[in-house]
């Protein structure tokens, strides 16, 4: 969660989607980046701090002190316009060339498992300028290859497939699991970045569906420093998001 | 104020006239909060059937109307139950057809919007440079490549968009304030508009601020005084969120049987909003604003 709330830079315009980005934002904005500002699909946007104690971007707090309150197209329409820095969602499924898939395990003729959907996800993961995903690390969550692109980062590979499917900008920045921090190298594809001071290399490896690369400058996450702890507990009193 | 014919209807009645089997229905517009549960659990308990849903995201409702098996079409960008993740039955029905076969059209909340708009503005189609290179855009057929970096998104026409205010008049007029969600857009771009609201206030108050007005009221065809008819979900002014029946739905439907339970008991047992009220008692109560947050009065003089 502090890894993610770090990927957040003062003054940025960040499109906050549901659950775990909710907090990540939140933290940021108590600790480094006090003028960051929210956008919510519900249709919101925040310049103050959220309240604490969050569910869901709709819950009423988060509407006392709004910037805005507006039309869920609104918000999509400056997300479509260029206006968002940093697309913050969470997934189901990620694969090594950041492809996020949120909307069925299996094909979609025979579902094994299926899943909500892409809610805003795909509209983020397509028209923000970067993209950052959470999730929890297992090798089932982190696939070669998933079953179906919701949210499309750098499709079957190369920083050019974005544009050959008519994307104007973006693409994924990097995914933040429990156990590690991915980045993307020159041709698209995920590489171990961070692990948190409780993994290693190996340990995150063993919880991936691909062989993972090693950035040049690989090495572990800093831990959070007990401000960021503190705040976090501050943000979610009842550690419904955060245990 | 012209003495124009009074909207005002009981909920039954105003499903009974305005929503059969095998409408097209617009709900949870505003998304987490604002959601007509009373409409929804009304029709569960006038036995709808074939019904397509449409919606962004739909929280807990659409889950329980497919599990009640009043659904053939879901036109979505996310069915779930935002606490808790995954909707059981909207899974039984996807995995194995349970308790009947879901057709689905899946979009983001951006391409619902599209469509609603294209729509309210009459036009057959809008143009967005989202969802290229996604796989929602290959499987739906409202969503047409038009160049090499736009899609077409179709117009998206309910026949019923059912939707909840904080008050209203009897001619249709509506104030709304928060989040507004996609309500504007599918009010206007439904066939008919049901407002269920928390209060029926006076014309000249709903007058008295034209701009927090949500539609004209030609669009409205029906409107149901239903306090507390979105609980579990919030309404800025009115109550909070129930966190905790979100996740006690979530368990109690995670077995077809336990669902089965629970709409006797949360649906077929209850007979109306208010009686779902006074029975959850202090447990409703405890969800109101402990103070007020006024806004400043607007002179329009």
């Amino acid at each position: 969660m502090v890894a993610a709330a770090r990927e957040i830079r003062d003054g940025e315009v960040v499109f906050v989607g549901m659950r775990l980005p909710l907090l990540a934002f939140s933290l940021a904005k108590r600790t480094h980046a006090p003028t960051a500002v929210g956008l919510f699909e519900n249709g919101l946007v925040r310049d103050h701090v959220p309240p604490p104690d969050l569910y869901t971007m709709s819950d009423t707090p988060n509407v006392l002190e709004a910037a805005w309150a507006c039309s869920l197209l609104d918000v999509m329409h400056m997300l479509q316009r260029g206006d968002v820095d940093l697309g913050f969602i969470g997934g189901a499924e990620v694969d090594r060339f950041g492809n996020l898939n949120t909307n069925v395990i299996g094909s979609p003729e025979q579902p094994r498992t299926k899943l909500p959907g892409s809610g805003g996800g795909a509209d983020i993961a397509c028209l923000a300028r970067r993209l950052v995903a959470l999730m929890e690390h297992h090798p089932r969550r982190l696939r070669q290859r998933v079953d179906f692109i919701t949210s499309p980062g750098f499709g079957s590979g190369g920083r050019q497939w974005r544009a050959h499917q008519g994307l104007v900008r973006g693409g994924p920045a990097a995914v933040i699991t429990t156990l590690a921090v991915l980045r993307f190298d020159d041709q698209g594809e995920a590489v171990l970045a961070s692990y948190h001071p409780f993994a290693t290399p190996e340990a995150v490896q063993a919880a991936t569906g691909w062989p993972l690369r090693l950035a040049d400058d690989c090495r572990p996450t800093p831990p959070p420093t007990a401000d960021e702890l503190r705040l976090i507990r501050a943000a979610d009193p009842h550690g419904f998001w955060t245990r | 104020m012209s003495a124009s014919v009074t909207k005002l209807m009981p909920l039954a009645d105003a499903i009974a006239r305005l929503v059969p089997s095998g409408a097209s229905v617009a709900m949870g517009m505003a998304l987490e909060g604002l959601i007509p549960f009373a409409a929804g659990h009304e029709l569960i308990r006038q036995e709808r059937r074939d019904l397509e849903l449409i919606g962004p995201i739909s929280d807990m409702l659409f889950d329980q109307l497919i599990g009640a098996g009043c659904v053939r079409r879901i036109t979505a960008a996310w069915v779930g139950n935002v606490s808790a993740g995954l909707g059981h039955n909207y899974r039984r029905a996807v995995e194995h057809g349970i308790p009947g076969p879901l057709a689905l059209e899946e979009h983001s909340n951006f391409s619902v919007g599209l469509g609603l708009l294209a729509a309210a503005m009459g036009v057959p189609y809008l143009p967005t440079r989202t969802l290229l290179g996604s796989d929602l855009r290959q499987r739906n057929p409202r969503l047409v490549r038009a160049s090499d970096d736009l899609l077409h998104v179709g117009a998206i026409v309910p026949d019923v968009a059912i939707l909840h205010v904080q008050r209203a008049d009897a001619a249709g007029h509506a104030h709304v304030w928060g989040n507004l969600g996609l309500a504007k857009e599918a009010g206007l771009a439904a066939r008919r508009v049901l407002l269920l609201a928390e209060e029926i206030a006076p014309s000249e108050v709903l007058l008295s601020d034209p701009n927090r007005i949500l539609l004209p009221p030609h669009r409205v065809s029906a409107v149901a005084h239903v306090p507390g008819a979105a609980y579990p979900s919030p309404v800025p002014g009115y109550y909070g969120r129930d966190h905790a029946a979100f996740g006690e739905y979530h368990a109690a439907s995670r077995e077809r049987d336990g669902f089965l339970n629970w709409l006797q008991q949360a649906v077929f047992d209850v007979p109306d909003q208010a009686t779902l009220l006074s029975r959850l008692g202090d447990r409703f109560e405890r969800l109101r604003p402990t103070s007020p947050r006024l806004a400043a009065a607007v002179d329009y003089a």
